[in-house]
């Protein structure tokens, strides 16, 4: 029974946050609009929580400690590329957020299929976007499954912990909408930032005496292991993922729907100079990571993950454990409502819909609660298969989502030359790629095998899309010289 | 212009940069060297965004808030 203040601490934290959805949701009006976009009326704060609630997830909590952890420098790239997205995004939220906001626009499939003037295109963007999102939302799931089981200090199972998590997620979905995660989203950003704060001053000294003496062991024990290595992870591989997940960051549906909450545009420019420091909490983050290399050795594969609790296990009494899975179950229950909220009205109102225009908003509606749990339903499964890291996991997702890059950006010219067709088969060619190499766990080393080095360690995600902006330029000059020669061609 | 070639700096600093500091030792401040310049161009990239939004004219207009412009 060791475990039980750890447990009941545990409990209480997520009753307090359900109750606070639906504290949020009393009194509100919740049409489809309300439901998910806020009403688009949420000021600097809350568009701040919200984007970066999505960047401080388990993803961060677990995966970035695991991931320092087991690969070291490779980790440095979660630091660089969320201040780079932060640098696009103060050129390209706003008009995104003009255009939204003058259409009415709920998701962002509505943007591609309103911009390109092509309902199919916005199908296509809706089928990458929930593919993309049930990774993100497996490793949301498994982290709340490794929460729970190691503060349980074994009492309840993997599988049983998963299931847990995936069930309270649901129910908080289904109560509060965004509403809830905004509000929750508060709580869970000061929880956040005093435990990591915490662990990541308190264990490198306790253990160590400071950073220094720390980074110093680490050195003497893995020569090189806290620089990026020559081959592998190397720095064709940091420049690849940095590039590919700085590009992607705002391509994730529930992060393109956050942009739509905000009040006016200014907002986002505001968060340009804000986000980056707020950046500096990954730092902790990897010190409890490196903190834990020489203090619970031996957690390979996707076990990685676990060392931030092993650590906090070794070191703290059960309550004090309780309080860190406490904040860690937030971390989960924010994004992971955030993402299986947008996974399901993405497939209502923009792929459902599409094939049946008739369907009224209140049976749009009903229809979307109830995916909430089928939802769920296959990211357990998926989370229950096991194997990868949260990171790789998150790296997958991105290599989905980046693909939507390019036909974004063209779209906000004023006079974009890109037809329906070449976005259509761009991101086609781009995902293809990635499903392919991804499904059949193809290196580029291992296709490749004569290829410079350089480009065996690149991201797959960055290879697929340089095939898909190759194919949108191909098929945009093809269908360009066709249109001078039958027609002047009509600007979009 | 000016504030496009300010934004393009991050990119240089941490794509090219991590190119000539990828190493740990000297430790500086007691971090690994690479890390040190990742921390270093996160302070940086902040301050030019402070800098680009109070050189932008975009927000120099008090009234277009939320009105296309």
């Amino acid at each position: 029974m060791t475990g039980s203040a750890a447990l009941i601490i545990l409990a209480a934290t997520t009753i307090f946050a359900l109750c606070l959805g639906l504290a949020a949701r009393r009194g509100k009006d919740m049409g489809l609009e309300q439901w998910t976009v806020g009403g688009r009326g949420f000021g600097i704060v809350f568009v701040f929580l919200l984007l970066a609630g999505e960047i401080y997830t388990t993803f961060t909590f677990l995966g970035g400690s695991g991931y320092a952890y087991g690969k070291g420098a490779p980790t440095y790239y979660i630091l660089a590329y969320g201040a780079l997205a932060y640098v696009i995004s103060y050129w390209m939220l706003p008009p995104i957020w003009r255009y939204a906001n003058q259409h009415k626009l709920i998701s962002q499939p509505d943007f591609f299929s309103a911009k390109y003037d092509s309902p199919a295109l916005g199908v296509l963007v809706a089928l990458v976007g929930i593919v993309a999102l049930v990774p993100y939302l497996v490793l949301q799931f498994k982290g709340l499954g490794i929460i729970v089981e190691l503060a349980s200090y074994g009492a309840v199972s993997h599988t049983v912990a998963v299931w847990i998590g995936a069930i309270v997620v649901t129910i908080y979905v289904m109560v509060s909408g965004v509403h809830g995660s905004a509000w929750t989203a508060v709580l869970k950003d000061i929880a956040i930032l005093a435990v990591v704060l915490f662990l990541g001053i308190y264990l490198p000294f306790h253990y160590y005496g400071g950073y220094g003496a720390m980074f110093t062991a680490i050195q003497t024990a893995k020569p090189g292991f806290l620089a990026l290595p020559s081959h592998g992870q190397s720095l064709a591989w940091f420049d690849s993922t940095v590039l590919l997940t700085a590009l992607g960051f705002f391509m994730w549906p529930h992060s393109f729907g956050s942009v739509y909450t905000a009040k006016h545009e200014r907002v986002f420019r505001q968060n340009a100079i804000l986000l980056p420091l707020y950046q500096l909490i990954l730092l902790f983050v990897f010190f409890v990571g490196f903190a834990a290399i020489l203090q619970v050795p031996g957690l390979k594969g996707g076990d990685i993950d676990l060392s931030l609790f092993y650590l906090s296990r070794k070191t703290f009494s059960p309550a004090v454990l309780g309080i860190i899975g406490g904040a860690g179950v937030l971390t989960a229950l924010v994004p992971g409502s955030m993402i299986m909220m947008t996974g399901a009205t993405l497939a209502v109102n923009n792929v459902y819909r599409a094939f049946r225009p008739s369907a009224s908003e209140a049976h749009r509606m009903r229809l979307t609660r109830l995916l909430v749990p089928v939802v769920a339903l296959v990211a357990v499964w998926f989370t229950l298969q096991g194997g990868r890291t949260i990171v790789a996991l998150l790296l997958m997702g991105y290599s989905f989502v980046t693909q939507l890059f390019p036909s974004l950006i063209m779209s906000l010219k004023r006079e974009n030359p890109v037809p329906r067709e070449a976005a259509f088969a761009g991101i086609c060619v781009g995902v293809a790629t990635v499903a392919v190499l991804t499904l059949t766990d193809a290196s580029l080393a291992h296709l490749f095998p004569n290829a410079p080095e350089v480009f065996q360690d690149l991201n797959i995600g960055i290879v697929a899309l340089g095939l898909n902006v190759i194919v949108l330029a191909v098929v945009t000059l093809v269908s360009r010289a066709f249109a001078v020669r039958s027609a002047p061609a009509p600007h979009a | 212009m000016i504030i496009k070639l300010l934004g393009l700096l991050p990119f240089i600093g941490i794509l090219v940069g991590a190119c000539f500091f990828n190493r740990v030792t000297p430790l500086i401040f007691g971090l690994p060297v690479l890390l040190a310049w990742l921390l270093l161009w996160l302070l940086l990239t902040s301050a030019i965004m402070a800098l680009v939004y109070w050189l932008d004219p975009a927000n120099k207009k008090p009234t277009d808030e939320g009105r296309p412009t």
